[in-house]
């Protein structure tokens, strides 16, 4: 079986946002990046497809030079390949674009995205790709099983799950649930250095169109000092609630 | 050209959100001086719609399409799309339709933004305003292709009521086995049970209730609320709740009309998730909690102690309001 990880490189989870260049880009100052959480389950669960029956795995990314880290880290943590379309990213439709290119006349079996990335949200990464495609689709990924050429998926519904039946090839959007958090894997020494000898090949993207550009941003607007009750007088708080707030 | 709105309805019932996409799609139409067309699968009451400013309803009735199916419901959208001229799709950010969201985008070559939360502030082109950043910050996005998708999140543009009926049309889409080759086998669905999604208040716990065998104050508060249950990260990493009771940003997102923090310190991964509800109240023992920060109102005391008198306060002022 052959598998691609698309990895996201994101801003790390306690990043505070801010803005440059009169609001319309964001400020990377100081910001660390990860790999993009959704996709360091689904990076976590093709390792194990990897140890258990034998799945080759390569990680893809749309990026400049600055996202190698990122790669290189999904590498450590034992990736077998990595691809790096050397552009910057525009929107979710560009980006599925250039992993669609990727994926054509690949023979991958198995293409796992996250459900959505931690910065832009866009959440339709996955979707627009297994569509180009012509591929098996299933989202908010929870759990994914795969004998021979069939796959199991559970994904999560609004109050409970779903599990679903597809055949290969499969493109899952995966998330929290894919494995255990305890899982996870941190790289330690060896796969660092074992990742030195492994190949990042840089391709150059296609051409392909954005189809929504972000004009500008803005952050929330501040927030007022929170009202505090006295924990002796909870009644003061049911009466706020009903009166000012107006929500119950 | 109308514009296209997809309603979604569980067992043939419009869900709350159905009504506040309605209303947002009646708005734009509005604003393009154009008319909303509403598509929904198997609705028991698709003339209903009008209340909420539709004119049309074409409803899909189709025993295959019972249950949600990505493929098969994007592909008839988008065929209902074409067949409408429709140029403006909108439809919600639940879980379902982010699902067949990038699907729909792809075949209709449309720009598609989710997690709009007002109404565009521009028409031609089109201008949405969403969250981005785990609702951290707020993007305004441009549409640049010829058909554009808007996702409208939860409860952020509110239902408009408009006292008028839909005409209603049967809508039967070319559908053939492709659109089905992926299977639901299964669905468990805790019913009966208000969803984080659905709901208008939410009930969330933390660490600092202790145990799982602590959560019967944590339901009781929120059933005399009418409320949806979660919990943060840890909590269900451990097995006290559900995976799926998981909130923030790498759990599920919240954007209720009111949301209850009771023993959760309001870590930024928590609070990314659950800023977009309206108001928000936490229950924390530290008053140098982070989550102070985030509220707007606060009570700085013991669960343990603080909980139950809420419950009975609040039973008390719906007896009053009942
Ligand atoms: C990549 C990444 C992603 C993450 N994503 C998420 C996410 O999506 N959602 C999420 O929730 N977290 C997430 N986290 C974890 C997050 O950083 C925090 O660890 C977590 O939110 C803490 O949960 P908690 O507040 O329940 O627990 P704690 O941090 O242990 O806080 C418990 C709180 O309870 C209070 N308390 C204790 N006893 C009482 C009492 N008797 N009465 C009242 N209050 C009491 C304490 O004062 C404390 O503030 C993520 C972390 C990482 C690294």
């Amino acid at each position: 079986m052959k598998i691609l990880v698309c990895i996201s490189n994101v801003p790390d989870t306690t990043s505070k946002i801010n803005f440059t260049d009169d609001d319309t880009k964001f400020d990377t100052t100081g910001v660390q990046f990860v790999i993009n959480p959704n996709d360091e389950f689904g990076l976590t669960r093709a390792m194990w497809f990897k140890e258990k029956q034998g799945a080759t795995v390569h990680v893809a990314t749309v990026g400049g030079p600055s996202v190698e880290p990122t790669i290189r880290k999904a590498l450590a943590i034992g990736a077998d390949e990595a691809i790096r379309i050397n552009a910057e990213p525009t929107d979710g439709y560009f980006v599925a674009r250039q992993l669609a290119e990727v994926v054509k006349n690949s023979g991958y079996d198995l293409i796992i995205a996250g459900r959505e990335s931690i910065d832009y949200n866009g959440g339709m990464v996955p979707g627009i790709m297994a569509s180009l495609l012509d591929m098996n689709f299933v989202n908010t990924c929870i759990g994914l099983e795969i004998v021979g050429n069939q796959a199991t998926a559970i994904r999560e519904i609004d109050g409970g799950k779903e599990t679903l039946q597809a055949s290969l090839p499969l493109v899952i959007g995966g998330q929290k649930g894919l494995v255990e958090e305890s899982d996870l894997r941190i790289p330690n020494m060896r796969g660092i250095m074992m990742a030195r000898q492994k190949k990042l090949n840089v391709v150059e993207p296609v051409d392909a169109p954005s189809l929504t550009i972000d004009k500008k941003f803005e952050k929330p607007a501040p927030k007022g000092p929170v009202k505090l009750v006295d924990p002796d007088n909870v009644g003061e708080l049911v009466t706020l609630l009903h009166n000012e707030a107006k929500v119950i | 050209m109308s514009v296209l709105v997809y309603t979604e309805s569980y067992n043939g019932k419009f869900k709350k959100n159905a009504f506040e996409v309605a209303s947002y799609a009646h708005a734009v139409a509005q604003k393009m001086g154009s008319s909303a067309t509403a598509i929904c699968f198997n609705a028991e009451d698709p003339a209903s719609l009008g209340n909420n400013g539709v004119t049309k309803v074409l409803n899909v009735e189709n025993d295959n399409l019972k249950t949600f199916n990505a493929k098969a419901y994007a592909n008839s959208i988008a065929q209902a799309a074409k067949a409408e001229g429709a140029k403006v799709i909108i439809i919600s950010s639940s879980a379902d339709s982010k699902y067949l969201g990038g699907v729909l985008a792809a075949k209709l070559n449309a720009g598609y933004v989710p997690n709009v939360v007002a109404a565009p502030e521009n028409t031609a082109p089109i201008v949405v305003k969403r969250t981005a950043f785990s609702n951290k910050g707020f993007a305004h996005t441009e549409i640049t292709a010829e058909t554009a998708i808007i996702g409208v999140s939860n409860n952020a543009f509110g239902i408009i009521e408009i006292k008028a009926s839909a005409s209603v049309e049967s809508f039967a889409p070319t559908l053939g086995d492709a659109d089905f080759s992926v299977k639901s086998i299964e669905v468990d669905k805790v019913v009966g049970k208000v969803t984080i999604a659905d709901a208008d208040i939410v009930v969330s716990g933390g660490r600092g209730l202790k145990g799982p065998e602590n959560w019967g104050m944590i339901e009781e508060l929120a059933e005399v609320l009418g409320a949806a249950t979660a919990c943060s990260k840890p909590v269900s990493d451990m097995g006290w709740r559900p995976h799926s009771e998981h909130v923030g940003q790498t759990g599920k997102p919240v954007a209720s009309n009111l949301y209850i923090a009771i023993g959760i310190s309001g870590a930024i991964q928590h609070l990314a998730g659950v800023n977009a509800s309206k108001t928000k109240v936490v229950i924390n023992n530290d008053p140098e909690a982070p989550f102070f920060k985030a509220a707007d109102y606060g009570i700085v005391g013991d669960a343990f102690e603080v909980v139950p008198k809420l419950i009975e306060k609040l039973k008390e002022f719906k007896a009053q309001n009942a």
